[in-house]
């Protein structure tokens, strides 16, 4: 930068990274292609270069953040390929990837996410606490440390994502397109910021990836990139000398090949033909508040059809509150918004064709490709089928995606994503374009061909376009603009008309001085002299291999979380009580009350007396009576009955006569256990019975008297709730951390675990260690309530039960992030987790059927599974009075469980991205 | 028309969505083929290997008879122990079952003075204790009986009683197991399927992107229903085919496709219950939890693992709210007892106001969700 303390180094100078024949693929696509390069150490370093180049790529193999494939890259003075190097090496690093807030957690505070890298790095409190106050100070974020980082607007979530970077004072700063979407002013307290950073530490290299040729200008070096190759580097005046240009703009439009330049010109905005006079977006004191805080107050506009109108504004001034309302989206807290003259109405279906939206954060399938994308959007907006080839056809030429029509967007650098996302907002030709800061992150070139375009839409289709933007050129193009800040409009009129009433003469000094004058809370306030806080420059050792600072770090990070969702901590809590009642009560296996009917073909006195016997048993319940074999057979089939009796005629006659008559049962097998026991009951009634008959020898010559131990009554709560225990401890837990990582990779945070020092045992058992925490709670709940409430005794120690289940829940989280280490999305570790856990533990865990009695692979998951031994302890100590001595060989698989699942996520799990 | 048309592009967009999910797709195929042989082949419900102990007080030839008639397969050999072992060999869970002959009892059964023996049972484990007990029961008396025919010349037994099981001769548990695993698997697919598509669409924001096109809500939740749907129909079928039928050679008793047109109203209400779920929890762990607190008693209650008429009333008629009840015993009729449309409609006509139930509340809460969800 030009007021840089540092002289820009020259490529004799030290060199902080050097790539040699460097080799990147996704697939079959070669993000880089055999890159040579030299990058000087104590300087600002920016990569520029069209979308989709690979300099995100690059950068993440310089951060370690990505596995190296071919080549070599050396930074700091080792190899990247070592892992002991990128252990040294890592706590001096400082990596803030693409996208806006990608490794911040939603729901901490902006403090709360500084002070979690703080305390991976190892600071203690005094130092953190310190270091965030400067931070939170130096970027304007003071006001919002309570905020949580998710409601944060995107420019705000940029310098978050800095302060984060920035915590542990790093000698290499790599920073990935970190003022994309973020407003002028804020961007140039950006950069203030990095250069007081850099005046303190002058050793400090900083690498950027831009796409703002005017901050490349002010770099100490450039590298410029196009497809996968190094097109030129050096300082900007040599890049720009190399190509013979007398901007950098124009050097890098030079240095790139014939068929990319050529189309390529100066943009012109045609002045719009005054004809139109229908007002197609109107807005009357439009407000919307958010439990709290207005977001928007009393906006006011109207735009003609065909015109562009820009919105201008710091982040979070509401310009995307404002245009979801006008989508319907939100709803209008007061005041009113029309569309061509109907007020808005989510209901409308009609307009919302007439509208095309593109919203900030990408919204559009990352599980869909490109072309998969356009088709479904253009069919959903009811385009003739016939025409649809055609017109995605187009819309791949006109925003240049032809090359990656197959590819999915997940996939995509950010530019070619946003490029995507408004050649879907355009795809059923609506009047009325909605854009929510189209053009961020996408390379000038590009920026330039969607203008065109819509300056196309606008003066030849007479399309309405009302856009948000953060730059000033594209800000120019506008036909009017309003300045934004804080909900309210401070300045509205012709690009031309507000630069010349501005003191600066020129837009972007017009928007820093309004934003000034209004005294907003985001004007940073902080001056050098103010952080020039003396701050402990640690010697840089090499991080131990296990902290149990970082583990604590993440166990906290994960408390937070847990905490702020009180939702689901009343579900878990809560919820394994509720469950233990339905559970508890509703589980029996006891088989009576079974609906029976007879069909009596005798009607003597001797066939009521046998029939006596069943009707007078607590097990069966008489239906009315049968009348025919069909009947018999159609009351059976419909499962109204269970079982049915058929006395012969002549039973009574035969009886008499010792002609042994015979009785017929039939018994529904449709549940075998059920039918088993339906068995053996009419087997004993019919004993009964015989036992009454005179004369008769064996039958009744003995009482079997049956004596239910550890539960007098069979089905009652003393018997289920011991079982029920170990069931709602493995459900739950396992659930709760089956998302813990598989969210992380699927909401981008994951990259912390790429990039800090953080090991992945302490990862994993710092994500484990609240859980399991949580599932203690549960555990102290359910045997209160069972104690308390149902009066179940506990007959043994409770210490022993203690000790049992405490390695269970530890079992069982550790269970839950091994799926979690698997899966790829959260919607496959919710049904792994319902698999893992539902059928070993309610079938194979021996709560119903003993294991001995199992088989097979059903056998060994029963024998392997933790549920069944936890079972055995909670029931030898509920209801046996069992002591350790007793239970201790159940422990055992018990400790051996979580050692295995825990090394197995550890060797699943990657510290590396692709 | 239009709205079809919408539904039917909405739907193909979710089954791509669930093609680029490999380990999802492996996990599907897992559960309803060798999960549903392992739940077929290796819990059975019959007695097997019972660990039985006998405390011989009476050391008489009756006592040593009765001792002998346990063995295998559903008994183990029993193991004679001293009276004063019993509480010791039940407590520490070495026996299931200890019976206790008392002294004089060979005596006492010819005397005609009906003597006591006392059978001990472990009744935690359940299944066992019950039919255990019954045929132990039975087995006493046989014995008994023979002897005394034989001791005295006693008659034959006067009455006889000629017991058919229906619907599964012998009793094999697989055949029970193998539908009612397929069953649990429809459940949780299908719930989870729908309800996790949402939670996703709104994590990932596209779900805005839908509500500013020409869409509405209902379009939107049908297509998750019937390509969710879809995707468990095909596979609980091809389940029922080749695994059920072909591998485990359980005889399907009824007719199929009327199974599967039961399965398909089912789905219907339970993928619109994974989406009125998606609609209360407001992220995918909190979806989670839901998740298990539903899923729970739905399995454990609803008659698929344990028979319905001996749980509390209260429960049962809390369960009739619950369309897996209705469709359980669908199954169980169609299936098993080859009951046609005549014997079944009541159970579908359940399942169909449930789910509409279901359907309707998601509606209601759609929007507001969606919107609240992104503050």
């Amino acid at each position: 930068m030009s007021d840089s303390p540092q002289t820009p180094a020259g490529p004799g100078g030290p060199l902080v990274a050097r790539l040699r024949n460097v080799t990147h693929r996704y697939g079959a696509v070669a993000a880089l292609g055999a890159v040579d390069l030299d990058l000087p150490a104590g300087c600002v370093v920016g990569f520029i270069g069209p979308d989709g180049v690979g300099k995100s790529s690059l950068l993440g193999l310089l951060a370690g953040a990505r596995a190296l494939q071919d080549g070599s890259v050396t930074v700091l003075a080792g190899d990247m390929a070592d892992a002991g190097h990128r252990r040294a090496v890592c706590p001096r690093i400082a990596y803030m990837p693409q996208g806006l807030g990608q490794n911040l957690y939603a729901m901490l505070s902006v403090f709360e996410n500084i002070d979690f890298f703080g305390r991976l790095f190892g600071h203690a409190r005094a130092e953190r606490d310190a270091r965030i106050e400067e931070l939170l100070q130096a970027t304007g974020l003071a006001a919002f440390a309570d905020r949580p980082a998710g409601k944060l607007s995107g420019g705000m979530k940029q310098k978050l994502g800095l302060c984060c970077a920035l915590i542990h004072d790093p000698d290499l700063l790599i920073l990935d397109e970190p003022t994309t979407g973020i407003d002028p002013l804020s961007r140039r307290q950006f950069w203030e910021l990095i250069a007081r950073i850099r005046s303190r530490r002058p050793n400090m290299s900083v690498l950027v990836a831009t796409a703002y040729m005017d901050e490349a200008e002010r770099f100490d070096w450039l590298v410029a990139m196009n497809a996968g190759q190094v097109l030129a580097s050096g300082t900007p005046a040599g890049v720009r000398s190399q190509a013979g240009a007398p901007t950098l703009e124009a050097a890098f439009i030079a240095l790139l090949p014939e068929v990319q330049r050529a189309g390529h010109h100066v943009l012109v905005v045609p002045p719009r033909p005054p004809q139109h006079a229908e007002i197609a977006i109107e807005a009357n004191a439009l407000t919307r508040r958010f439990d709290g805080f207005t977001a928007v107050d009393g906006v006011s506009f109207r735009i003609e059809r065909g015109e562009i109108f820009g919105f201008l504004g710091s982040n979070g001034c509401g310009k995307t509150t404002t245009m979801k309302m006008l989508t319907g989206l939100l709803e209008a807290t007061a005041g009113s918004a029309a569309l061509f003259g109907r007020p808005i109405d989510a209901r409308d279906l009609e307009t919302r064709k007439r509208v095309g939206y593109m919203s900030q954060s990408f919204s559009l399938y990352g599980e869909l490709t490109v072309r998969q994308n356009l088709e479904l959007h253009a069919r959903l907006f009811h385009l003739p089928p016939g025409a649809i080839p055609a017109r995605v056809q187009e819309l791949l030429q006109q925003f240049g995606l032809e090359a990656q029509v197959d590819a999915y967007p997940d996939s995509l650098p950010l530019g070619l994503r946003q490029r995507l996302s408004l050649a879907v907002a355009v795809i059923h030709r609506p009047e009325v374009l909605i854009l929510d800061e189209p053009t961020s992150g996408v390379d000038p070139i590009a920026r330039d061909g969607f203008w065109e375009l819509m300056i196309g839409l606008s003066r030849h289709d007479g399309v309405t376009i009302f856009i948000s933007t953060h730059f000033m050129n594209e800000a120019a193009r506008c036909d009017r603009i309003s300045l934004m800040d804080a909900g309210r409009v401070l300045a509205s009129g012709t690009p031309a008309a507000l630069s010349a009433a501005s003191a600066g003469g020129t837009l972007e000094a017009a928007f820093i001085e309004h934003l000034e004058q209004a005294g907003g809370a985001l004007v940073d306030t902080a001056t050098p002299a103010q952080i020039a806080t003396p701050i402990v420059v640690r010697p840089a050792v090499p991080p131990r291999r296990f902290s149990l600072q970082r583990m604590a770090s993440y166990a906290h990070r994960e408390s937070l979380e847990l905490l702020r969702d009180p939702i689901r901590l009343v579900f878990a809590l809560i919820g394994t009580l509720l469950l233990m009642f339905i559970l508890g009560y509703g589980i029996s296996m006891d088989v009576k009350d079974l609906p029976f009917a007879v069909l009596d073909g005798d009607q003597s006195s001797e066939s009521r007396d046998y029939l006596s016997n069943f009707e007078g048993s607590r097990y069966f319940v008489v239906r009315p009576p049968l009348a025919s074999q069909a009947e018999l057979d159609h009351r059976l089939r419909t499962g109204e009955l269970s079982l049915a009796i058929e006395i012969p005629p002549g039973f009574g006659r035969d009886l008499k006569r010792g002609a042994r008559p015979a009785v017929g049962v039939w018994i529904d097998g449709a549940m075998p256990f059920r039918g088993e026991t339906i068995l053996g009951y009419v087997q004993g009634a019919h004993f009964t019975y015989l036992a009454g008959l005179a004369g008769t020898a064996g039958a009744g010559a003995v009482e079997v008297a049956v004596r239910y131990r550890y539960n007098q009554d069979v089905s009652s709560l003393d018997a289920m709730v011991p079982a029920v225990i170990p069931l709602l401890l493995i459900f739950i837990p396992a659930m709760l951390t089956a998302l813990g990582v598989v969210r992380e990779k699927e909401l981008g945070s994951i990259v912390n675990l790429y990039v800090t020092p953080v090991t992945r045992l302490e990862f994993l058992l710092g994500k484990q260690l609240p859980y399991a925490t949580l599932a203690m709670l549960n555990f102290v709940c359910l045997v209160l309530l069972a104690v308390f409430i149902f009066g179940v005794p506990l007959k043994g120690s409770l210490l022993v039960l203690t000790a049992g289940a405490l390695l269970y829940v530890i079992a069982g989280t550790g269970l839950g992030l091994l799926i979690s280490a698997v899966t790829r999305t959260q919607i496959a570790a919710l049904f792994f987790a319902g698999v893992a856990t539902m059928v070993p533990a309610i079938m194979f865990s021996g709560m119903t059927h003993p294991i001995s009695s199992l088989e097979g692979g059903a056998a060994l998951a029963g024998r392997l599974y933790p549920t069944t031994w936890f079972l055995l302890i909670s029931r030898g100590t509920f209801s046996k009075a069992l002591g350790f001595a007793d239970l201790y060989p159940y422990f055992l698989p018990l400790v051996a469980f979580p050692l295995v699942v825990t090394t197995l996520c550890v060797l699943l799990l990657k510290k590396q991205g692709k | 028309m239009r709205r079809l048309h919408n539904i039917w592009h909405l739907g193909i967009k979710e089954l791509r969505s669930l093609t680029r999910d490999p380990i999802l797709m492996f996990l599907i195929v897992w559960a309803f083929s060798v999960g549903v042989y392992l739940a077929a082949t290796g819990v059975s419900m019959e007695l097997r290997n019972a660990p039985i102990a006998v405390a011989d007080e009476d050391q008489s030839v009756l006592s040593q008879r009765i001792i002998n008639a346990f063995y295998g397969p559903y008994f183990r050999t029993p193991d004679l122990i001293a009276l004063d072992e019993i509480d010791r060999g039940m407590d520490g869970g070495r026996y299931t079952f200890v019976l206790d002959i008392p002294s004089g009892f060979g005596a006492d059964v010819l005397a005609g003075r009906r003597p006591t023996l006392q059978v001990n049972v472990d009744a935690t484990q359940m299944s066992h204790a019950f039919i255990g007990s019954s045929y132990i029961s039975n087995i006493v008396n046989g014995e008994v009986e023979e002897y005394l025919r034989h001791s005295r010349g006693a008659t034959p037994l006067p009455v006889d009683l000629v017991t058919r099981m229906h619907f599964n001769p012998n009793l094999t548990s697989s055949w029970f197991s193998a539908v009612m695993e397929i069953i649990n698997n429809i459940t949780m697919l299908s719930m989870v399927l729908a309800g996790a598509a949402l939670i996703r669409e709104r994590e990932h924001g596209t779900i805005e992107h839908l509500l500013v096109m020409p869409l509405t809500p209902i379009e939107i939740m049908a297509a998750k229903i019937w390509a969710n749907g879809l995707v468990v129909l095909v596979t609980a079928a091809l389940s029922l085919q080749f695994v059920v039928k072909g591998l485990l050679g359980v005889p399907i008793a009824g007719s199929l496709p009327l199974f599967l047109f039961g399965t398909a109203i089912y789905l219907f209400s339970a993928t619109s219950l994974g989406i009125l779920l998606a609609t209360v929890a407001r992220s995918m762990p909190q979806f989670g939890l839901l998740l298990i607190m539903v899923l729970l008693p739905l399995q454990i209650l609803s008659g698929a693992s344990t028979p319905r008429e001996s749980m509390p009333i209260i429960v049962q008629n809390i369960m009739q709210l619950a369309p897996t009840t209705h469709f359980v015993s669908l199954a169980q009729a169609i299936l098993y007892r080859a009951a046609g449309l005549e014997v079944v409609w009541p159970q579908m006509l359940a399942t169909t106001a449930i789910g509409v139930v279901f359907f309707t509340g998601a509606w209601v809460r759609f929007r507001k969700a969606i919107t609240t969800q992104q503050g």
